[in-house]
């Protein structure tokens, strides 16, 4: 499948594809967010300057996808981001949560870092060609990412006093929800068959254990068995107050002028 | 009409990274195709990083320089990422460039992924570590040189 063009020629291709471009787009979009709260507030300049660079090409990515949904016939990047309701955005709960401490934020990336680089590995070879170039280009820049989240998580877990005992905490309050990020939502089956995605639910989290494992062994973080399915799912639109939150935010100034030409 | 190709690169020479003024799109390895078609000059662009946020101005600097070359009446930008940039694809003339600006050209990417440290552009030794992987734009990463005992900016292997 060579364009969107092409798309619109075999019924539910689009819609499928619609589905899995705003779950990656939205991922995106409420990670950098988050990482950009961390401005001017990270503990130390390094991180001011890591997490604003990271926030940035979040962002930038999500933008990527949003241009892609663009090119399907939804409306532009900025509506998509900024003039859409939280009953529509498709991200993982997880990443809606507010950061929390220094190890919260550093093992939530680190877990979404993680599964990224497996959900761009899988669709690196998508049959949806525009889709397959883009993550291409996006997983060179991700790599960088998962070095510094995977050093800061192997680091704090085995630092031992304070930073192992918030560590095993943020690990333990993140575990109830992170398997909220393996869900491809109610267009699973239809990506799969359409050859969007090569692989399915089960196996990208089969796929990332295999990676996060290894780490939990450096960090001397006892594995805390398979996560297990939240009961809300952010794929089929489900979300907390905390998104609500993080909208208001996040579009306040958009909202102030929907019309305003930046 | 396809004889003003020359003058089409060598405008496109012109044009610099709005960020590193000392280094042209063209030594970045930033230009992916250039097409003509009467008076009508389509350029494909590779971003360095998807998220750059000096693709706006890129845009506007490459159609208002090329709009100036003989024959030239309409200029359409786009951005594509097939094939990826990678920093494989910076010249020799734009890694002398990037150094004498003071950023360290990106060395191959090894087999260690942190081992990514480039010689100093200021004295030229090796072995320097990395303070951030992260810098002052998505491409850089900052290093620190032992012999010198400064920080310095390279461009980071992707």
């Amino acid at each position: 499948m060579e364009s969107a063009a092409e798309a619109a020629k075999i019924s539910g291709y689009r819609e499928a594809l619609t589905e899995l471009l705003f779950q990656l787009a939205d991922d995106e979009l409420v990670m950098g967010h988050r990482d950009s709260e961390w401005l001017g507030l990270a503990p130390d300049i390094e991180e001011d300057v890591a997490f604003s660079s990271i926030a940035q090409d979040e962002v930038g990515h999500s933008v990527y996808y949003f241009e892609r949904l663009h090119e399907l016939g939804e409306t532009d990047s900025d509506r998509l981001a900024f003039d859409r309701g939280a009953d529509r955005r498709r991200n993982a709960v997880v990443l809606e949560r507010p950061n929390g401490d220094w190890a919260y934020t550093i093992a939530r990336h680190f877990f979404y870092d993680v599964f990224d680089q497996i959900r761009l590995e899988a669709l690196s070879t998508s049959g949806y060609v525009p889709l397959a170039h883009g993550v291409t280009k996006i997983r060179r820049e991700e790599h960088y990412h998962l070095l510094h989240m995977r050093l800061w998580f192997t680091r704090l877990g085995s630092a031992g006093g304070e930073a192992t005992e918030r560590m095993r905490r943020a690990v333990r309050d993140l575990w109830t929800e992170i398997g909220g990020l393996f869900s491809l939502g109610d267009a699973e089956s239809r990506l799969l068959e359409f050859g969007i995605i090569p692989i399915g639910a089960a196996e990208l989290k089969r796929r990332w254990e295999d990676q996060v494992r290894p780490a939990f062994e450096e960090a001397k973080i006892p594995w805390p068995g398979s996560p297990a399915v939240p009961e809300i799912d952010g794929r089929k639109g489900e979300h907390t107050s905390d998104l609500e939150r993080l909208l208001d935010s996040m579009t306040e100034v958009f909202r102030l002028d929907p019309a305003a030409k930046w | 009409m396809s004889d003003n190709r020359d003058a089409l690169w060598q405008a496109l020479q012109e044009v610099k990274d709005p960020e590193i003024p000392t280094i042209s799109l063209v030594d970045l390895g930033m230009i992916h195709r250039l097409q003509v078609e009467g008076k009508r000059v389509t350029v494909e662009i590779l971003p360095t990083f998807v998220g750059c946020p000096a693709l706006d101005i890129i845009r506007r600097d490459v159609r208002k320089r090329l709009l100036r070359v003989e024959g030239v009446a309409d200029v359409e930008v786009k951005f594509v990422y097939h094939p990826p940039w990678t920093s494989e694809r910076i010249t020799e003339e734009g890694r002398k460039r990037l150094a004498s600006f003071g950023i360290a050209p990106p060395r191959p990417a090894g087999d260690n992924p942190m081992d990514i440290v480039p010689p100093c552009p200021y004295c030229g030794a090796e072995g320097g570590e990395i303070q951030n992987l992260f810098g002052p734009t998505a491409c850089r990463s900052i290093f620190y040189c032992r012999r010198c005992r400064q920080p310095f900016e390279g461009m980071k292997p992707v």
